[in-house]
């Protein structure tokens, strides 16, 4: 009974701030949404118990993602009610094409059945014993390994990538350059002079 | 009880709400971008839910992977988007004409 009063909760908010998403006026408060149905989303998972994946979206989503949406938009200095000059022009092909996506993916939805796969054919069936982290820490770190290692290059190119995009070489300003001062000999800066009396040093 | 054609059924709404996201918004960069993570998101629901009710942990190993792929496209779509303000001084996708395409 409390999981369905539960599951309803997080099923309603997790929707209604989707659709405030994509449809407030102000980017940041797209954001915020974005964050409050991320929230959710979590919660949904944890009534299924999936705590590591709701607990990593939390920490991926709303810690990194968001928080990088909202340096993004408060970064800018947009205006933002130009570019919702056209929203009427393309919201009713939108919606009448989301209206069909939606009733097409129900009659899928609800016309799947599970067919009869018995557990022992699972590629990695659920054992009740094992907490859902360990469980999901001994795949990843086993059967998964190499995929898992890949996900991290996948995040690694991803960092270099937009550190190459975004970063530029501003001319005009004096930045140290460490190996130029590294490579200076003290011969190459210094030299040894015994001027005359009288005469000075020429420079 | 809540059985997983529920969880399908959410999963469904807010894929919608994402592509519908890209439709209304489609001048602004920014929010196709979060339309796009409202998709991924509801991937993931499909995922974990196909998960926990047929029993099969693989399902979450996978929803991680989507997770990281999402993570990894937003950073390369915010840094683009960065660069192209930088040059344009704007993020309407109708003044992206700059590679002619």
């Amino acid at each position: 009974m409390i999981q369905a009063i539960a599951f309803y909760l997080f099923a309603a908010v997790v929707i209604l701030s989707g659709a405030m998403t994509i449809s407030s006026r102000n980017p940041v408060h797209s954001v915020m949404w974005l964050i409050l149905a991320f929230f959710n989303a979590a919660g949904l998972m944890v009534l299924v118990g999936a705590e590591f994946i709701a607990m990593l979206l939390v920490i991926v989503y709303v810690g990194a993602v968001a928080v990088l949406f909202l340096f993004v938009v408060m970064m800018m200095d947009i205006d933002f009610t130009q570019l919702r000059t056209e929203v009427v022009r393309y919201a009713a092909i939108g919606l009448g094409l989301g209206g069909l996506l939606a009733v097409e993916v129900m009659i899928a939805a609800f016309a799947w059945n599970e067919g009869k796969v018995d557990l022992a054919r699972r590629a990695a069936p659920i054992d009740a014993t094992v907490p859902n982290i360990q469980a999901l820490g001994q795949l990843l770190y086993s059967r998964y390994l190499f995929l898992f290692e890949a996900a991290g290059f996948v995040l690694l190119v991803a960092m270099i990538g937009a550190i190459v995009l975004t970063h530029r070489e501003r001319p005009g300003t004096r930045a140290q350059k460490v190996a130029r001062q590294v490579a200076r000999r003290p011969q190459d800066a210094t030299r040894n002079v015994k001027p005359a009396i009288g005469q000075g040093v020429e420079l | 009880m809540i059985g997983l054609i529920h969880y399908l059924v959410v999963s469904a709404i807010l894929f919608t709400l994402g592509t519908v996201g890209i439709f209304l918004n489609r001048k602004n960069l920014i929010v196709i971008l979060m339309a796009i993570e409202l998709i991924l998101l509801s991937v993931n629901i499909n995922l974990v839910a196909f998960s926990a009710y047929l029993g099969d942990l693989v399902g979450q190993v996978f929803a991680m992977f989507v997770l990281t792929v999402a993570a990894g496209e937003a950073a390369i779509g915010l840094a683009i988007l960065v660069i192209y303000y930088r040059g344009r001084g704007t993020i309407a996708t109708d003044d992206v004409n700059r590679m002619k395409g």
